[in-house]
């Protein structure tokens, strides 16, 4: 199956005062995949994401999003994307329904918030305020935010970071749902086991530029054929599904 | 397809000033600062109206000024005279109840009387009173003077001597129906304006420190709405919150208190419309405020030192009059000083838009000048 391509990055570089965040990166991101940006802190993710996402000035290189370059009209870039940012909140003080009111308007259309809610597990949640969520639900609400407009392209930085184990599933299984729905997913991580479940190609960035990227299948069955071998046999279960098969899979939602 | 509509600015700035607005209202600070702390400071005022005897009291410029009864006059406590005034100046500040009596010493009497004239009005009712009775004992003490040393005089030679000394006085009065000023027609407004201002540098600093901060703007960036369309939202909420709040205080203050709009209602609109303007102006300083802020600790103090001085030296406690001179030069230049001067003249004079095109000048002269500096200081991120 030939997919269409629906992000094409090219030489892309961005050089904060003296630090050089990204290095010449190039990737492309087909449509309907989820592609995932690995890396350590600080090694350029973020800022490459900023960048695609019309939030941050670049130094050099080209960045078309589905067929509308950056330079050109990056406010109708802005239209087709839903952005989820590492620590981004909203007015503390105002309902889930007001936040989505607001978010409605921001992206000039109209949704029915309950079923916006449910995608999320929130359903009861729509008139508590958004300060009174977990951080799992504030997670979770983020999301809802980036679904509003119904995006072609959905970038998720950091989505899981500072979760439970069953927040963590639950929010695999919501951010494959997306995708089974046609949305491309744009996601950064460290988990590596979280990449290997969702992600369909990764690349793996290190000092702002990119080391390798595959499929993480073939990255894996590389690796092994270079005669790599674990030290400790892998047994066929491992502590966290010990830890999700004592405490269940469901949503922690206190 | 939805994306191939016109995206409206304005009704994405229309979401953003709605969520605001509810933000505002539901926080606790903001309605305390906006209007019970100008309601405390009204009833406070009101209630201790009038215990302060100091009283202006104006010196027709045709007055002798070399009789016994002017010279016992102005050395009465309490007393500040006006002497360098027209008479239709003076009556002009009688009728507004700024000077509290008009007085007027004749000596050259060809009747051999001496006189004082004393113009009183209802804008000033108990301090010209007070001003009235003060003359009045001088009179007569004046008066039992003469008659005791006419009263020992043998001949009429020594009559005429006793006449050369002290001579009868007559007192004659006028009373003028000036409006009745009262404490709240000058404790109002100050209120007024100050809370507009505390309002609009404290909740535009925070507001946006806040926003900024938390990445809440963030997020809107990453939405297709224009900056600049952000502010007028988050401004258009707080201009909406802070008319219904003056709103309230000149309802309360009408009704409860008796403060008086010449013209009713719409007194109370150019009332607001000046509330506006003052708010706009002044949320230039809280813009520069939340830009030059390192941390959320240091607003209050920087906050503090763009109110604090206006609070204090621009009318709002204290008429300006009541400043030395070198202070009142400071007070003149402060933007607070125009908006409580214009809405004191507005509320209690009558006085139209035209007639306050100085302040409003001043006042949006500030806001270029404010502006000038939010752009410079301002930070997105």
């Amino acid at each position: 199956m030939v997919r269409s391509e629906i992000i094409a990055v090219k030489d892309l570089v961005k050089h904060y005062k003296e630090i050089e965040a990204v290095n010449g990166i190039s990737f492309s991101v087909m449509e309907g995949e989820i592609f995932g940006l690995l890396g350590p802190n600080g090694a350029g993710k973020t800022t490459t994401l900023e960048i695609i996402e019309t939030l941050r000035e670049k130094t050099s290189g080209s960045v078309v999003v589905d067929g509308i370059s950056l330079d050109a009209d990056p406010n109708s870039i802005k239209q087709i994307i839903g952005v989820q940012l590492q620590a981004a909140n909203y007015y503390p003080n105002l309902m889930l329904n007001e936040l989505l009111d607001l978010f409605a308007g921001l992206y000039n259309t109209s949704i029915n918030n309950f079923e916006m809610l449910s995608l999320v597990g929130l359903e009861t949640r729509g008139k508590s305020k958004y300060k009174e969520l977990s951080g799992g639900q504030k997670q979770r609400f983020s999301i809802a935010t980036t679904l509003i407009n119904k995006p072609k392209i959905v970038f998720l930085d950091e989505p899981t970071t500072g979760l439970d184990p069953q927040a963590r599933r639950n929010l695999w299984d919501l951010i494959k749902e997306i995708r089974s729905k046609g949305t491309t997913v744009v996601i950064t991580t460290h988990y590596m086991d979280e990449a290997e479940i969702l992600c369909d190609r990764v690349a793996i960035i290190e000092k702002g530029k990119i080391i390798s990227i595959d499929s993480p299948e073939k990255l894996i069955d590389n690796l092994i054929a270079s005669g790599f071998e674990r030290k400790k046999e892998v047994k066929s279960a491992n502590l966290e599904d010990v830890f999700l098969s004592l405490t269940g899979y469901e949503w922690r939602d206190q | 397809m939805e994306q191939n509509k016109k995206y409206s600015q304005i009704r994405a700035m229309k979401a953003i000033a709605i969520a605001s607005f509810r933000s505002i209202i539901r926080n606790p600070s903001a309605v305390i600062f906006s209007i019970a702390f100008p309601l405390v400071f009204i009833v406070a005022f009101g209630f201790i109206n009038g215990n302060s005897i100091k009283m202006e009291v104006g010196i027709d410029p045709e007055s002798d000024t070399t009789g016994t009864i002017y010279h016992s006059f102005i050395s009465s406590p309490g007393i500040t005279l006006k002497q360098n005034l027209s008479t239709v100046e003076l009556n002009e500040r009688l009728n507004r109840g700024r000077v509290d009596a008009i007085l007027k010493f004749d000596h050259t009497d060809e009747t051999g009387l001496e006189a004082v004239e004393i113009i009183t009005s209802q804008a000033s009712r108990e301090k010209g009173m007070f001003v009235r009775s003060l003359i009045t004992n001088l009179v007569d003490k004046q008066n039992l003077e003469y008659y005791k040393n006419v009263s020992r005089s043998i001949d009429s030679s020594t009559i005429a001597v006793a006449r050369e000394t002290t001579r009868p006085t007559e007192l004659r009065e006028t009373k003028v129906t000036g409006r009745e000023y009262k404490m709240i027609d000058f404790i109002l407004p100050g209120q007024l304006g100050f809370s507009i201002l505390s309002a609009a540098v404290f909740g535009t600093a925070f507001v946006f420190y806040s926003l900024r901060q938390t990445m809440v703007l963030k997020r809107f960036f990453a939405t297709p709405i224009k900056r600049p369309y952000i502010i007028l939202g988050e401004a258009l909420s707080r201009l909406v919150f802070q008319l219904l709040g003056s709103s309230v205080i000149l309802f309360i203050g009408h009704f409860v208190f008796g403060f008086t709009l010449i013209h009713g209602l719409w007194t109370a609109i150019v009332m607001l419309l000046l509330s506006a303007l003052g708010l706009i102006v002044f949320m230039g300083f809280g813009f520069v405020v939340s830009g030059i802020a390192k941390s959320e600790n240091v607003i209050p103090p920087i906050a503090n030192i763009i109110t604090l001085p206006q609070f204090l030296l621009c009318g709002t406690f204290f008429p300006i009059d009541a400043f030395p001179k070198w202070l009142q030069v400071i007070s003149n230049v402060l933007p607070l000083t125009y908006l409580n001067d214009a809405l004191r003249r507005v509320a209690f004079e009558g006085a139209g838009l035209a007639d306050i095109s100085t302040q409003i000048l001043i006042l949006v002269l500030w806001g270029v000048v404010v502006y000038a500096a939010a752009v410079r200081f301002f930070r997105w991120e």
